[in-house]
């Protein structure tokens, strides 16, 4: 009996390990410094980690599709820079510079969709070099300049980085509504079933009448709409941005979708656990700030955790700890 | 069989065609547009890019190893700045001072051990706990950098030492330092690869990892190797480039992880493995220069170079695949 009780804890450990390292990571910083888990605190973490979250949500449909997305990174710089100069152009101003920066930033995702998803080319070299055309595109853009709103006090658009409703910052809300509607077309939508199915066994499910390119498609088409989002965060907190504010960031985004249980192979992982993902890097990084030390220290923490986390998940699988390579 | 033939020569050809016309189109565009007195193909203007394609090119020989090999290394870039820093500041250490210009082989000495076991740590990670490569990689990137941070904060590293500059631009016959690294480099790499037994497993592990089990090819140990290989070859970038500039500021080598790569899928190398050679990796990386250099020849600026660079990836991937769609129909039959 004693036996199959710890059979079913360590199950219970290897499907939800991630979210059990969370709340010991959580409890112990609280307790070792109370000022952790202040509300004010809280709320500072989960907003500076809205950004990178947002970003992660939409990677994760991609990567559940089996596929991978170097160029968000890349893209969210060209969004933040398009809608930034959108704005300062009497012909747009805020209201129609933010839909017409969605529409773009969407529309080179539609191309990286068609040209994983119905070329059925490699996604990695794809997005590799989306990265950099697209890099090339934002510098053409601003002239290589630096993007910056001249009159801040006369602009609504600061709302959506730096506003609150309800004592709760925007970008927190922004994070949390996406999450919860990714969620749910994830979990509980037929075309949600079909990403699962299209990453799980492509060949499998095209058989089944999938139609794979299609679902492929809308994987980047939901990543470029929350990268778009993730610019426009970015835009409206600093009023201002560089040509290469997102630099970098997919693999920081990778990273936490990783660490969140999603396989690099598709077909697993959900949007709830690359949440908690987002939230551990985003807390590791504040615990480690608020225990004085510099934030480059977080970066070795982070590859210790990831190491970690993905080596148990795969141990915890094949029974054993060590690989069996020969 | 005959289309096959002319497939695979059209395949294998095709970056050296393509670096052909480069060169046409450069110069007779230059001849246009071009600002400098001075064509495109001049002699000292090609040893120019073939000593500038070195710190790439030393770490994309390194990288198709890893790539026929099925894995993928995403940390070189962070390797190349933790060993530069390592070369640059041991130089200024109390005992390295006391020994004078003899301090320049024991500083890049130390470099080279750093690139080496920071390889290790990658290649033993891969090897005993079966975590795919390309993650331990993206873990060891950020790692990596972190060290490099943490070493110097967000200072940059700088010893300038004269010797050791003029070692770093000593040429033979035009051929600078940094070109010859890389020459010498990709000769013997293309050695090991072509006539070798490590060479020979490495593309069998490549092509079908439980097949090479069954030969009797010890995978782990074998890919261990590479990953040190790597290491080791990202220092020595590192080495031959720092050497001569003196100064490194903790942000180098950012992206070089995918410039690397780029060169060699360039040069026809496979994402999945078992197959890639040397000699297009080295086709990639000069491709890629003459692309850089040349489109700053017409004056054209890094936004276009970015723009044009990333199309012809994506155009290359495009052609590859047709033509191994073709192949892979004739065998169906």
């Amino acid at each position: 009996m004693a036996e199959k009780n710890l059979d079913a804890v360590g199950r219970f450990l290897a499907r939800q390990g991630i979210l059990v390292a969370f709340v010991l990571f959580m409890v112990g910083f609280s307790l070792w410094n109370p000022r952790f888990i202040d509300i004010d605190n809280v709320f500072g973490v989960i907003r500076s980690s809205a950004i990178l979250g947002v970003m992660a949500l939409g990677v994760t449909f991609v990567v559940i599709g089996g596929n991978l997305d170097l160029s968000v990174g890349s893209l969210m710089s060209f969004s933040a820079i398009v809608v930034l100069d959108l704005h300062e152009n009497p012909a747009f101003g805020p209201y129609l510079a933010i839909p017409a920066m969605f529409a773009m930033t969407m529309a080179i995702g539609a191309l990286i969709g068609f040209l994983v998803g119905y070329l059925r080319l490699n996604s990695l070299i794809v997005t590799l070099g989306m990265l950099s055309a697209i890099h090339g595109l934002t510098l053409t853009w601003s002239g290589g300049q630096n993007m910056d709103i001249a009159n801040q006090d006369a602009t609504w658009f600061g709302v959506f980085g730096r506003g609150t409703a309800l004592g709760i910052p925007i970008p927190v809300l922004m994070f949390g509504l996406l999450a919860a509607v990714l969620a749910i077309l994830l979990a509980k939508t037929p075309f949600g079933r079909k990403v699962y199915a299209v990453g799980g066994n492509g060949t499998a499910a095209t058989f089944s009448g999938i139609p794979r390119a299609r679902v492929v498609f809308f994987t980047y088409i939901i990543s470029s709409f929350c990268v778009a989002t993730a610019g426009l965060i970015q835009a409206s907190r600093t009023m201002g941005a560089q040509n290469t504010v997102g630099q970098g960031m997919e693999l920081e985004v990778l990273a936490a979708v990783i660490l969140g249980g999603a396989s690099l192979l598709g077909g697993s992982g959900t949007v709830f656990k690359t949440v908690i993902g987002v939230l551990i890097l985003g807390f590791i990084q504040n615990g480690l700030l608020l225990a004085g030390l510099e934030f480059y220290v977080q970066f070795v923490v982070t590859w210790v955790i990831i190491i970690l986390a993905v080596w148990l998940d795969i141990a915890t699988k094949r029974g054993k700890l060590w690989s069996a390579i020969a | 069989m005959k289309s096959d033939n002319m497939s695979n020569l059209i395949k294998n050809g095709a970056i050296w065609g393509f670096i052909v016309l480069e060169l046409i189109f450069f110069q007779i565009a230059g001849e246009f547009w071009s600002l400098s007195e001075r064509a495109f193909m001049d002699l000292d203007n090609m040893l120019l890019l073939l000593k500038q394609s070195a710190p790439i090119g030393i770490i994309a020989v390194g990288m198709t190893v890893i790539m026929i090999n099925g894995n993928i290394d995403l940390s070189v870039g962070a390797i190349y700045a933790l060993c530069a820093i390592v070369m640059l500041d041991s130089m200024s250490w109390p005992f390295m001072e006391s020994l004078g210009d003899w301090a320049i082989p024991l500083a890049w000495l130390f470099a080279l051990l750093t690139g080496a076991v920071l390889g290790l740590i990658n290649g033993i990670i891969v090897w005993k706990t079966g975590v795919d490569a390309f993650i331990v990689t993206l873990g060891s990137m950020l790692g990596y950098r972190g060290l490099v941070f943490m070493y110097n904060g967000e200072n940059p590293t700088y010893h300038l030492n004269w010797t050791m500059v003029d070692i770093a631009e000593w040429d033979i016959f035009g051929v600078e330092t940094p070109a010859l690294v890389f020459l010498v480099v990709a000769l013997i790499v293309w050695f090991v690869m072509t006539r070798t037994v490590h060479g020979r497993n490495a593309y069998a592990v490549g092509n079908n990892r439980e097949a090479a089990v069954n030969a009797a090819i010890r995978v782990g140990p074998h890919m261990l190797i590479n990953f040190v290989l790597i290491g080791f070859l990202a220092a020595l970038s590192a080495v031959t480039f720092y050497s001569g500039s003196g100064s490194v500021n903790p942000n180098d080598g950012m992206l070089f992880e995918l410039w690397a790569i780029t060169a060699v899928v360039l040069g026809g190398t496979k994402l999945i493995g078992g197959a890639g050679s040397i000699v297009g990796t080295f086709g990639g990386v000069i491709a890629i220069q003459l692309l850089r250099k040349g489109l700053g020849h017409i004056g054209a600026d890094t936004a276009t170079v970015n723009l044009v660079i990333g199309l012809i990836l994506i155009a290359v991937l495009f052609l590859d695949r047709q033509l191994n769609v073709k192949g892979k129909e004739e065998l169906k039959v």
